[in-house]
This record gives C-alpha cells, sequence and structure tokens, in this order.
C-alpha cells in the first residue's frame, strides 16, 4: 500500500505537527486508510521529528490501533460486565463459529473484522455488538445469524 | 463576543425573556442507550411530520442528553404538560403530534406503567426510577439542547463561571474544600484539597486534565454527561484553571464516545466564539483555552501519570506518583487531573455554596453520585442520588428488583477494582468508605448487579481477564501476577482446581496490592478476594465438586434433553451447530454430549423446557 | 525531585535505616542511600548510570510507621527527612519472593535469575514454566536511549504482549551495533553467546553452555546479522 504523503500532511497540520497530538494522528490516519500502513508511521516520525519507535510504541499499545488492515464490516462486541454477566461470550462465540475466525482477525475474503470491545457505555442495553457503528442491543447466539444476514 | 460579567447576565436575560414555558416542546432522548434503541429515527420522524404539517415553527423539537432511563428508550416527553412517553418507534410519531402536542390527549399505550402496582404515571417525576433520586448533575440533561449554548445560559450556565471570576483564586479553593467535593473517578481525594497543592506548586505553566477516558466496563454517566451537557464540564474547568492557576487544559476523551467528543468539541468552539474561552475572559485578564485529545483505547489510561504520558504521544504507562502531578505532571509541570463529574459538579458548587453542598450527602461524602445501575436489574440506566443511600433503595426502589423473580446475589461496584458486595450487606449506606470497608470502592460508579444465575468464580477470572489485557505490562507483579492469577482462575473455572490453588491466589494478591507499580495492578486483586470472601463455597463447589452452582461455567456443566418433556419439534435439532443432537420429527430427540460444545442455544431455542442444563 | 532540589547542596536528611539514624544526600534515592549504607538488596532495572524506572519492584522497602506503612520502590523514592525504612521486614521478604517466583517461573533458565532466587532462598516455583528469555526489566532500551543515544529499540505492544524490538520488528536503521544492550542484560546468559568468547561484543557468555542459541531466531540480539554471533540467517533453517 502506497500512503498519499500530502493527505498525510494535511492531518498532521492539523495538528501542527505537535509530538503531544502524536495519538489524534494516528486515529485520523487510522480513519482514513482503515489501519495504520508502516510507510504512513515512517513518515509521522519523520515530520513530528520523534524517534521512530516511540511510534512504533504508540502503534502497539493502543487498542484502537491495527498495523494490518480491517475488513469491510466490523464487528465489535461489547465485553462489558454488564454484557458479560447477560452473556456476551456466548454471543461472541457464536460470531466466531458463523465467521469462522477468532476475535482480533479478519476473514480471508477482508469481509468481516471481529473484535471485542472493553464497554461501549450503552449497558443497559447488554449484549450489545455494534456493526460499522449502528448498536444492536439485547443479543443472544440465535440472532447473530440474522445480523450477519443483514436482518 | 461576551465583554464583560454584565454582558453576560443581559444575554442570559434576553435569551430567558424570549423563552415561553407554555410554547409547546417534544424532547427526544438522544443519549447512547437511545440512540441504541433507534431514537434517531424517532427524531427525524418528529422533524419530517412537523414539517409536512407545517408546525415547525410552532412546536420546538429539542434532541437532549441521557435521561439516565435506558431501559425504557426511546423517551420522548412532551412539554410543556410534561407527558413522558417510552419505547417510542417512529411509527408512533404521528399520533404523538395529533394527540398530545396538538390536542392535549394522551397516548395510552405509551406511558409508563408500573410493574408491581400497574399504576399509570403521567410524568417521568412520578415514576419510582426517579422519585427517590436527587438529580444535580444530571439534571439539566432532560431539558437543555447539548449543541445550543442558550440552553445552558438559560439555565444559568456560566453564572458559577463569573461568579468565580470575581472573587479570588483562594476564595474558590476554600470554598470547594469546604463543599467537602471528592474525586468522583475512583479514588475520592478531596477535590479542593488536590486543587490547592496545584495552586501551591512552583512554576508558571501549569494545567488543569478533565479525564473522559471512563473505562470502567459496566459505567457510563461520564459519556451521558459529555454527551447531555458538556458546558457544565468546561464550565467546572475554566473555574479549575483559574483557582489553580493553569491557562491551559486537556480533555482527554475515549475515542469509543464519537457522540461525547462532538459535543464537547462544538461546546468549546461556541464558548471561544463566546469569548468565555481564550484571552481575557470576561473581561477578567484570566486566560484559558482547552484542547480535545482522544484516547487510544486503553483502561490504565485513566490513571492519572497514564494518561499524561498519552498526552505527550507516548505510550500510556504509568509511573511512579512519589512525587505528585501536581507537582510535576503533564510535560513535568503542576497538573490537576479530576473526571468528568467532579468537573461537573464544581459550577453546582460555587453557584449553590459550600454548605448546601455539604448539607447532601454523608460525614466523608458529600453531594450525589451517578451511578450506572446494570447488570441483573429490571429498571437499568443512569441513577444520581445523595451519598449515602443504601444499596437496597437503589437496587430495589430505584432500580425496581430483579427481573424474572430471580434472587439477587451481589452487586459488584468500583469496576475492575472494586469488588462484590453480597445480599447479606444490602443495607450499607453507599459512600466511600463503607464500600471500602467491605473491600469494593466507589469507582467511577458502576454497579452491576448478579443474580443467582451469575457465577462468581467466572465474575472473578472475568475481571482478572479484562486486567490481564489492560495491563500495561510496565511493572513485574501486575503483568505476571495477573497472568498467573488468571491461570489459576481459569483452572477452578474448567474442574483443575486445587483447594491450595486459594492460598496462592491470597498470596499473589498481597504481593499485587503491596507491590504493583500503580493503582490498576494494586487493586486488582479487590474482584477475587471480595469474592473469595463472600462466596468461598462457590470456589469450593469448582474446586472439589467440578460443579458450578450457578450453571455459567461450560467445562463443568452438561446439557442433555429430558425425552419427557420433547415434542421432537427439531428446532434445538436445525440450530445446533455442531450436529450433536439427533432425533425424528415429533419423537424425543437426543443429545450426543460427546458432541456438544455447550453454547447453550438448543437451551435458549426449547419451547418446551425439554433441554435442561446442570 | 522539587522537594529535595530546595534543600541546600551539602546539607544532609537525616532519616531512620533498619533502626538506625543515618544521614543521606537529598538528591539521593532510597536506593542509593541503602547501597552506600552497605546494606544489599536484590534489583533487576537498575543501574546507576541510567534514570531509575522501578519495575522490577525486588527493591522494594517498607516505610513509614505504626499502621501507616507501605511498600515503595527504594529506586524510585527519594530520601526524606524523617522517613522510617525496613529493607527487610517480612512483608518486604515475603514480597520479594514472589516476585522471583514470578521471574523464574517466566525465564527459568537464566543464571542470574537462579543465583537471586538462591539467595533469597527461595525453594518453590508454584507456575508453569513459560522458557522465556526477557523479563523486560528494560534496562537494554535506556542503555540505548541514554547512554549510546540512538533509540534503535524499545517497548512494543502492551501487558503480556509487551515486548522489546526495533522500530516496526526490523533491522533497525538507527543501531550502531555497538552491543551496549546485550552488556547490560541481566538475563541474556543464553541469549547472546558465540563460540568465540573472546571476539564477541559482550563476553558475558564466557563461563556459559550451550555456547549458542539453538536457533537464530532465539537470539534477542537486534542485530541482523548478529555480530557477536557467527551464524547468520542463512544458517538457520
Amino acid at each position: 500500500m502506497t500512503v498519499d504523503e500530502s493527505r498525510l500532511d494535511s492531518i498532521i497540520d492539523e495538528y501542527n505537527a505537535e509530538p503531544g497530538s502524536l495519538i489524534s494522528i494516528l486515529q485520523d490516519i487510522q480513519a482514513e486508510y482503515n489501519y495504520l500502513p508502516a510507510e504512513s508511521l515512517e513518515y509521522v516520525a519523520s515530520r513530528l521529528n520523534i524517534p521512530r519507535v516511540q511510534v512504533f510504541g504508540v502503534a502497539t499499545f493502543f487498542k484502537a490501533f491495527s498495523l494490518k488492515p480491517k475488513g469491510k464490516q466490523q464487528i465489535h462486541v461489547c465485553m462489558g460486565t454488564a454484557c458479560h454477566v447477560r452473556g456476551s461470550k456466548r454471543v461472541l462465540e457464536e460470531l466466531e463459529r458463523k465467521l469462522e475466525i477468532k476475535a482480533g482477525d479478519t476473514t480471508e475474503n477482508g469481509e468481516y473484522t471481529l473484535e471485542t470491545v472493553n464497554c461501549v457505555g450503552a449497558c443497559a442495553l447488554g449484549p450489545v455488538v455494534v456493526e460499522n457503528e449502528e448498536y444492536h442491543g439485547q443479543m443472544t447466539p440465535i440472532k447473530v445469524e440474522n445480523l450477519l444476514n443483514g436482518k | 463576543m461576551v465583554k464583560s460579567i454584565n454582558e453576560l447576565e443581559s444575554l442570559r436575560s434576553q435569551i430567558q425573556s424570549e423563552r415561553d414555558s407554555n410554547r409547546p416542546r417534544i424532547t427526544v432522548c438522544g443519549g447512547t442507550g437511545c440512540h441504541a434503541s433507534g431514537c434517531t429515527e424517532v427524531a427525524s420522524t418528529f422533524e419530517e411530520n412537523l414539517d409536512s404539517g407545517g408546525l415547525a415553527n410552532k412546536i420546538d423539537l429539542v434532541v437532549t442528553g441521557c435521561h439516565g432511563f435506558c431501559e425504557r428508550g426511546p423517551i420522548v416527553i412532551i412539554f410543556p404538560q410534561g407527558v413522558f412517553y417510552q419505547k417510542v418507534t417512529p411509527e408512533d410519531v404521528g399520533e404523538i403530534i395529533d394527540t398530545t402536542v396538538e390536542n392535549g390527549g394522551i397516548v395510552e399505550r405509551l406511558q409508563y406503567k408500573d410493574p408491581v402496582t400497574n399504576e399509570i404515571k403521567v410524568k417521568e417525576e412520578d415514576i419510582p426510577f426517579y422519585q427517590k433520586q436527587k438529580r444535580l448533575v444530571m439534571g439539566n440533561n432532560t431539558s437543555i439542547d447539548p449543541t445550543n449554548v442558550n440552553d445552558y445560559l438559560a439555565v444559568d450556565g456560566y453564572s458559577a463561571l463569573a461568579k468565580a471570576l470575581g472573587s479570588t483564586p483562594e476564595t474558590v479553593i476554600d470554598e470547594v474544600k469546604r463543599s467537602g467535593l471528592r474525586g468522583r473517578g475512583g479514588g475520592g481525594f478531596p477535590t479542593g484539597r488536590k486543587w490547592e497543592s496545584t495552586r501551591n506548586a512552583p512554576g508558571d505553566i501549569k494545567y488543569v486534565i478533565c479525564n473522559a477516558d471512563e473505562g470502567d466496563p459496566g459505567a457510563y454517566m461520564d459519556r451521558s454527561i459529555l454527551e447531555g451537557n458538556p458546558h457544565s464540564v468546561l464550565e467546572g474547568m475554566i473555574i479549575g484553571a483559574y483557582a489553580t492557576g493553569a491557562n491551559e487544559g486537556y480533555i482527554y476523551v475515549r475515542n469509543e464516545y464519537p457522540l461525547a467528543v462532538a459535543n464537547i468539541t462544538t461546546a468549546i468552539r461556541v464558548a471561544r466564539e463566546m469569548g468565555l474561552l481564550g484571552d481575557n475572559i470576561m473581561g477578567s485578564g484570566f486566560d484559558f483555552d482547552v484542547k480535545v485529545n482522544r484516547g487510544g483505547g486503553a483502561f490504565v489510561c485513566g490513571e492519572s501519570t497514564a494518561l499524561m504520558a498519552s498526552l505527550e504521544g507516548k505510550p500510556g504507562e504509568p509511573r511512579a506518583k512519589y512525587v505528585h502531578t501536581s507537582d510535576k505532571g503533564l510535560w513535568d509541570r503542576p497538573s490537576n487531573l479530576n473526571n468528568v463529574e467532579t468537573w461537573a459538579n464544581v459550577p453546582l458548587i460555587i453557584n449553590k455554596g459550600a454548605d448546601w453542598y455539604a448539607g447532601i450527602g454523608t460525614d466523608s461524602s458529600k453531594g450525589t453520585k451517578v451511578f450506572s445501575l446494570v447488570g441483573k436489574i429490571n429498571n437499568t440506566g443512569l441513577v444520581e442520588v445523595p451519598m449515602g443511600m443504601t444499596l437496597r433503595e437503589i437496587i430495589f426502589d430505584i432500580g425496581g428488583g430483579i427481573p424474572d423473580g430471580k434472587a439477587f446475589k451481589a452487586v459488584q461496584t468500583g469496576g475492575p477494582s472494586g469488588g462484590c458486595i453480597p445480599e447479606s450487606m444490602i443495607d450499607l449506606a453507599v459512600d466511600y468508605e463503607q464500600l471500602a470497608e467491605a473491600g469494593s470502592m466507589m469507582g467511577s460508579g458502576g454497579m452491576i448487579v448478579m443474580d443467582e444465575d451469575t457465577c462468581m468464580v467466572d465474575v472473578a477470572r472475568y475481571f482478572i481477564s479484562f486486567l490481564i489485557e489492560e495491563s500495561c505490562g510496565k511493572c513485574v507483579p501486575c503483568r505476571e501476577g495477573l497472568l498467573r492469577m488468571g491461570e489459576i482462575l481459569t483452572d477452578i473455572t474448567e474442574g483443575r482446581g486445587k483447594m491450595e490453588d486459594l492460598d496462592l491466589i491470597r498470596d499473589l494478591s498481597e504481593v499485587l496490592k503491596d507491590a504493583s507499580l500503580c493503582g490498576l495492578g494494586q487493586t486488582a486483586p479487590n474482584p477475587v478476594l471480595s469474592t473469595l470472601k463472600y462466596f468461598e463455597d462457590e470456589y469450593v463447589a469448582h474446586i472439589k465438586d467440578h460443579r458450578c452452582p450457578a450453571g455459567v461455567c461450560t467445562e463443568l456443566i452438561t446439557y442433555s434433553i429430558d425425552a419427557g418433556n420433547c415434542t421432537g419439534c427439531g428446532l434445538c435439532l436445525k440450530k445446533c451447530p455442531s450436529e450433536a443432537i439427533m432425533g425424528d420429527k415429533k419423537q424425543p430427540h437426543v443429545l450426543d454430549v460427546e458432541k456438544c460444545i455447550k453454547c447453550g442455544i438448543c437451551y435458549d431455542v426449547c419451547r418446551f423446557d425439554a433441554v435442561s442444563k446442570e | 525531585m522539587s522537594q529535595n532540589s530546595q534543600t541546600p547542596r551539602g546539607e544532609m536528611v537525616t532519616f531512620m535505616l533498619n533502626g538506625a539514624e543515618v544521614q543521606a544526600d537529598p538528591n539521593w534515592n532510597l536506593l542509593e542511600a541503602i547501597q552506600f549504607y552497605g546494606i544489599d538488596i536484590p534489583t533487576l532495572c537498575y543501574d546507576e548510570g541510567l534514570t531509575p524506572y522501578g519495575v522490577c519492584r525486588l527493591c522494594v522497602v517498607e516505610i513509614g510507621s505504626g499502621d501507616r506503612t507501605k511498600l515503595v520502590t527504594s529506586c524510585m523514592h527519594p530520601v526524606r527527612e524523617g522517613l522510617e525504612v525496613r529493607t527487610h521486614s517480612n512483608r518486604v521478604i515475603k514480597t520479594r519472593k514472589m516476585i522471583m517466583e514470578l521471574l523464574i517461573a517466566r525465564c527459568p533458565s537464566s543464571k542470574k535469575l537462579q543465583d537471586m532466587a538462591a539467595l533469597l532462598e527461595l525453594k518453590e516455583v508454584r507456575f508453569k514454566p513459560l522458557n522465556d528469555d526477557c523479563i523486560l526489566c528494560g534496562l537494554c532500551v535506556r542503555m540505548c536511549e541514554e547512554q549510546m543515544v540512538a533509540k534503535a529499540i524499545g517497548f512494543a505492544g502492551r501487558g503480556t504482549d509487551r515486548y522489546i524490538t526495533t522500530p516496526f520488528d526490523m533491522t533497525s536503521e538507527e543501531c550502531r551495533r555497538c552491543g551496549a544492550c546485550m552488556y547490560i542484560c541481566p538475563a541474556c546468559e543464553l541469549r547472546c553467546q558465540g563460540p568465540q568468547a573472546e571476539t564477541v561484543l559482550c563476553s558475558g557468555c564466557i563461563n556459559t553452555e550451550p555456547v549458542c542459541a539453538s536457533e537464530y531466531g532465539d537470539a534477542m540480539c537486534f542485530m541482523v546479522p548478529c555480530l557477536s554471533c557467527v551464524k547468520g540467517p542463512e544458517d538457520v533453517k
């Protein structure tokens, strides 16, 4: 993947190339490319004038960042406490079976990425599955099939 | 631009005089809970219907912040009557406009009916869920549009700032100290004293920081405050900055909260345009501005030094606090960090006075606290109560008890740093000290209710797994100790536990508490120790009898089909993902234990009570 | 340390160390003072030439009196007037032993850890051995950054996935192959020794067997090819 340096520049300039804005900058890049291409990280390190190893450390420390491309459809299963006591683990397991991937992985055809998230703050509706920013509340293993079929 | 305090007050009078409290107004709750239940469609349908009916200039439509009663969302309230409607769908909108807005009638099927007495409650304040609450911080959420600063000004917004700027920083600090306000994010450190340390610390450049990296799973009050009333948080921060002598502020907010990010960003922009942020605020000579930084998704960043590290563009790793952050915090400069709810309390204290505030709550814990009441509870949602209310009142009177006639087992407070409080202690009055004494803590205010179907060993393992994932890995006790604690708990939940494991857990817990670098590791044993203290019998059942009394731990349960109840409908056979169920149509089915992966789907789908687990 | 820097130079602070009244330079940390008075306490992540990091937690000591006591890492805690410090209380010993038990379960074959465990009289390891080779003390990272001013290696990942690596897990352009990271590694006996001990950079391996990591991929130095090891990637299947 080649990255568009002018696009990166406009993101970086929005934060005046401040080292303190590294996380925000990486978030915007991730939003742009769906992941963090290695070249973009190299570029950010040189523009912000910070060690490459620091950029790599930040990019691998925070859960929001991915160094691998993500699927077109992103499914986040909330594993917050409220969802846990209402059975989110069983919902996750059913999604893993149906998609034939483990949490954190992307299907081979690049269609789905399945991830867990520690509380999306919609505890009243638990168990919650967020599909491309759309919230699905009161999930059960049985409802998983409909969710994947877009029903 | 508001150039002086007088200008602010005349602007306020003008806004208030233009408002007619008898004008019809439809408010739709736009909090995350209602959002997930479809309030956006409800609001847009209202808008379309008002437009097409030519009513848009006669009737106001406001999308407000979270009302707290998320269980019943989407929530719509019709003013001036104050009629409360719950679980509203876009299909109901036309009828609501015709019946209630235009003709003052009631759509009965959308009203709240008390599940116990069957009594219909017309107004929000009549509903038992709200009656015992004292909504100070959350109070304005239901009436204001968070993106409209005029709404905030109309309810006396920024008058506390005006008052603070008119007095000395020392007076402001003294007021906060006397109010007894303590940090709402976890530790409960007295806020006024924290401010004073920062003020007294040497240095010209100081910072105030708002911790909005609400990471406790099962807690979402900060999200709702920031989404629903962002100006109140901002006002608190400006007052805090004035008091501590800071000219720069940061809000570190979870990126998983897009609406909160959007609303606080709008609030900052508007405040800047109005001159409530920036240079020479309202002619006072005081300069202050705020930046929003979005978190990268790390629970440990709720720890102040880790949060500051990530504000500096580094991995969110904590450091030793033998020198306090009030002396050396962000970029080694004096920094004062409080969480969202703490900041939102500040304008109330300045406006109504320390004595008023200190009159609410218990001896050691003043004011109110917002809790997220979730889990196995009827009325799920956010509740704000005076400190000192008992768990029983919160869970049964406000929360409406446990669903499906199940028995209450425990309530977990304080998130991964807290503990489980058993049924025998249900009359405990909730404040910082009482919760700590019970082996839990206030934390940020998550209250997860558990019933007889919750396995306490599984809960302990859940929290430890959470913390293993969230530990930064910097110090040995937390990184290695939690990993081992997780191994032991997994062994127990999968039937490989030994009685001596319980001693090892206790030894490990001591070391984690004593020797971990930051609060994450120091408090990590709480969920384990509290469940071990109050529910040791459940641990023993797992270890000695290889049995999970609550029927949760999959390795220890088996599913079977009761031939007497099975009608041979074939539903379970069709749904079983592992082809473990066999049987002919209309003949009792059989479950092959060897093939069963214990997903529980057959148990969920069976309509004849024929699948049992033990 | 802001509090200490206010004390004029030359003026000593007085505190209690294991019941005896002692004096120390206000700019010292507790560990420096403790070592100055000849008391031996274990530490793995501390080196006097590097910024204290406070992560191995082996140098914990107990401070305070009566009901108000706590453990602090002596390498991070400044000396302060009137402190009461105990370096070998029961609580301290119990904590150090458990930490050592955790470390040795992680890296059972490290000679250094074995020796330290023996000194702490650790007799039993109750956790499953992981046969890892890095204890994440971060000495190499600080060495590379502070003494060699290279910033060629650093931490990546978090929690149990934390590891030390070069940027993007690739040969580091910043690395000058100085070998300082290997020199300072306290757990590296199995990691970087070559068969010609006299020519290797750190010489830490002279007395140890086996002579080389069994697979090149096990080598934990950050140089590709590893200059201290005669094997190159091509030698490894």
